[in-house]
């Protein structure tokens, strides 16, 4: 039944590939449409294969313990450290391009308007999305002791999804984008990803509708959050009406100041819910998983929930203050984001006290250490976040580099550490390892990548502020004291800082790489029980 | 029963949970969207303001392909410092046509709302082919290749019809001359100059890249940078119209 039906949707989408590759004129949809094609018909086959082999049905339970699907997330988690070591270093490249603009090489494939958009993907979509496709597929099964429903729907959600990966990624550097930021693959692509995600929202309530446990686990609240809002924004975002079937290019249905307005709330949003929602259940397993304590507060849990995801939707208006957006929409942006600081906090405090009795693993546990400095990160960006959202701050920073140091405080401190450390965790339980290979190369991870974000946010520190100020500075004459080019040549060596700074996160990046590779290969094999027991029980 | 017993309802029944999450997050958007689609401030119609020539529709897509958008804001704010730099603060109006929005979020380089009309045409190719042969601090990457590459007329005509579609107000005649019109636009000399600028009344037509023989990317990139922030005059605008 379910085979049948995959085959038959993959038959379909591989049939209506090649039309359109065989119709259009446009190189970059024949190029997609022959990916997906091709992609799509081996996909077919080897659900035909293994049908055709009869192999017996997967048992739901094994000797009275629940039989987890863990091929899908050792699958995830993987792609997880492929793509955020290729997202990282892309980033480091575009930081060398900045400062050095020879890097370009003037190739159209090459230059740094079509390497940010694949920095910014690579690292959000690719490698954020797959540590939240993996980990949520992970904590959903523990938390609800169930096994994910399907056999081929979990593959189909995380193949598909880095299919998705693979169109966007590449479309960007031929030249296909809507321009919106974090929004920018085509129509296709977004169609595509819309199915996916269906299929996800499925796969998890599904599991959720098989659960042995009444409640649901807090995590999972988020991880819904997170799917729901995501669908949400990405649809009322990506409304358009393309030029032609057999076209990559597509009109938006929103024009200016709306477009501005919807593209904002999604692009803030993208934050709230896919780099905040979505981590913070992450940190809701994993931090009283490894600390081994459970969750400090579980009725702080229930408030920061419903008072995060309440709040942030306001918040996109913020990134228009003193633009044509009507002054009140900035405003009303502005005070939600201020008023977000309490939940945020909460959340903060929330993951930080689950230590309570256990803060001296931090001194032997690089991985938790790793959790708990990106909480720390969380609380720092949050912070530093409602503080540009001010009309007054906002006026300086706006423009600037502070912007994107603001930004990779929160992406590269906490989304990258809390997401590391998840990896870390999950590694070693789904290869039913004791731990890491090696705890000291996880020290060494720390250290490094700390340092490399340390530099990364000062540099963008003091060159955002510099520049905004040096654009309004006037001389005693009353005239401009700096033309615009003056004030470009003032960033460099912050442009040479951040470039060390991003090239110690990679190398921090590449030992993860190896260190989880050598686990895989090398770890202690766990003994009897493979991983930690069951689920969590709520505080009360 | 206490609220917290209450919350049980959520924690033990996923779609009443998804339904409840799906509620909270729509209000936020719901208030801060929909008025735009009736305030007087975002959908003024101001004098001057016309759809984009198909040539200048290429060069933006040109702009939009090339992630020009990543480095340079169209988007002047009401501020000293800026309206000396860049020019009259960008008005709702005059992006009202643009689907998508070109407001960026950075300025590696300066603002380019009002660019239109300040650098001559020799000064953007040279800039546009190699930035630090005329600005040699400059950190911009170069675009040798659009002066090579021939400007995409097939399907220009479906480009407007698809514009048409989200309301931009393309008439029939703008729609199936377009390929015309496009050639036309960076070819002074031709017959079709005529009725094209009756299509576009006040539209410039130049040889934009100084290379006669093809119309090029390049034409297409400068015919929409030199019209940039152009179309309002402001000798005559009035402001109080548009207060915000």
């Amino acid at each position: 039944m379910e085979e049948g039906f995959f085959a038959a949707f993959l038959v379909v989408i591989a049939f209506a590939c090649l039309i359109i590759a065989g119709k259009t004129y446009d190189q970059v949809m024949a190029f997609h449409t022959a990916i997906g094609s091709l992609a799509a018909a081996v996909g077919a086959f080897l659900i035909f294969k293994k049908f055709f082999e009869g192999r017996a049905p997967v048992p739901q339970e094994i000797n009275g313990k629940p039989n987890y699907n863990l091929g899908p997330i050792k699958f995830g988690a993987w792609a997880a450290v492929f793509w955020g070591v290729a997202g990282f270093t892309v980033g480091l490249i575009i930081a060398l391009q900045l400062a050095y603009p020879v890097l370009n090489f003037d190739l159209p494939w090459t230059n740094f308007g079509r390497l940010r958009p694949l920095h910014t993907s690579a690292v959000i979509f690719a490698f954020g999305g797959n540590v939240l496709l993996a980990t949520s597929f992970y904590v959903v099964q523990r938390t609800s002791r169930a096994r994910m429903p399907g056999t081929i729907a979990p593959w189909f959600v995380i193949l598909g999804y880095n299919m998705f990966i693979v169109i966007a990624g590449t479309g960007y550097l031929l030249g296909a984008t809507q321009s919106k930021e974090y929004a920018e693959p085509e129509w296709y692509a977004d169609l595509w990803l819309t199915i996916v995600w269906v299929a996800y929202l499925l796969v998890f309530l599904g599991t959720l509708w098989k659960r042995k446990e009444p409640h649901i686990y807090v995590a999972n609240w988020f991880y819904l959050a997170f799917i729901v809002t995501i669908a949400m924004l990405h649809i009322v975002n990506n409304l358009t009406v393309p030029v032609t079937i057999y076209g990559t290019k597509s009109y938006i249905l929103w024009a200016g100041v709306q477009d501005a307005m919807v593209q904002w709330w999604y692009g803030h949003n993208a934050v709230g819910f896919f780099l905040t929602a979505g981590f913070l259940a992450i940190m809701y397993y994993f931090v009283p998983k490894r600390a081994e304590r459970p969750v400090y507060s579980y009725r702080l849990s229930i408030v920061h929930f419903w008072a995060l995801i309440f709040l942030y939707i306001w918040a996109g208006p913020h990134h228009l203050h003193y633009t044509a957006l009507p002054q009140w929409a900035s405003t009303l942006g502005a005070t939600f984001s201020i008023i977000l600081w309490m939940p945020s906090w909460g959340g903060m405090i929330n993951g930080l006290m689950t230590l309570s009795g256990a803060w001296d693993k931090l001194r032997t546990d690089p991985v938790l250490r790793m959790m708990v400095v990106s909480i720390a990160f969380y609380g720092m960006s949050t912070f530093e976040g409602p503080l540009m959202s001010l009309r007054a701050v906002n006026s300086l920073s706006h423009y600037t580099d502070w912007t994107i140091g603001h930004v990779h405080s929160g992406a590269l401190g906490w989304v990258g550490y809390i997401s590391f450390g998840a990896l870390y965790c999950l590694i070693p339980w789904l290869w039913n390892k004791k731990q890491v290979y090696s705890l000291k190369l996880v020290n060494w991870h720390f250290w490094i990548s700390t340092i490399g974000i340390v530099l990364y946010i000062c540099a963008m520190w003091v060159s955002g502020i510099m520049q905004g100020l040096m654009w309004r500075a006037y001389d005693s004459m009353g005239f401009l004291e700096y033309s615009f080019i003056e004030t470009v040549e003032a960033m460099h060596p912050f442009y040479v800082i951040r470039a060390l700074g991003g090239a110690l996160f990679v190398a921090g990046s590449l030992i993860m790489a190896y260190n989880l590779w050598m686990t895989v290969r090398h770890g202690e094999a766990e003994e009897a029980e493979t991983a930690p027991v069951g689920t969590m029980a709520p505080a009360e | 029963m206490s609220i917290w017993k209450k919350h049980e309802i959520l924690e033990k029944r996923s779609l009443v949970l998804v339904i409840a999450i799906l509620v909270v997050v729509s209000i936020g958007g719901i208030v801060e969207i929909a008025p735009l689609f009736y305030l007087k401030s975002t959908i003024e119609k101001v004098e001057g303001m016309r759809p984009y020539t198909p040539l200048e529709l290429a060069g933006r897509n040109i702009y939009i392909r090339e992630g020009c958008y990543l480095c340079h804001s169209q988007m002047v704010r009401p501020m000293r410092d800026e309206l000396e730099r860049y020019g009259h603060f960008s008005l709702a109006a005059e992006s009202m046509y643009d689907h998508p929005f070109q407001w960026g979020s950075k300025r590696t380089g300066p603002d380019l709302a009002r660019v239109g009309g300040k650098y001559s045409d020799e000064w953007h190719r040279d800039h546009l082919v190699d930035p630090r042969s005329v600005v040699p601090e400059s950190i911009m990457p170069g675009y040798p290749f659009l002066l090579n590459a021939r400007v995409e007329t097939r399907g220009i005509s479906d480009h407007l019809k698809a514009n048409a579609i989200v309301g931009v107000p393309y008439d029939e005649a703008q729609i199936s001359e377009a390929a015309r019109d496009l050639i036309a636009q960076a070819t002074p000399d031709s017959d079709a100059v005529d009725s094209f600028l009756e299509r576009y009344p006040n539209a410039i037509v130049r040889d934009f890249d100084g290379d006669p023989s093809k119309v090029t990317e390049m034409d297409a990139l400068i015919a929409y940078l030199q019209m940039l922030g152009t179309l309002v005059d402001f000798s005559i605008y009035d402001n109080k119209a548009n207060l915000r």
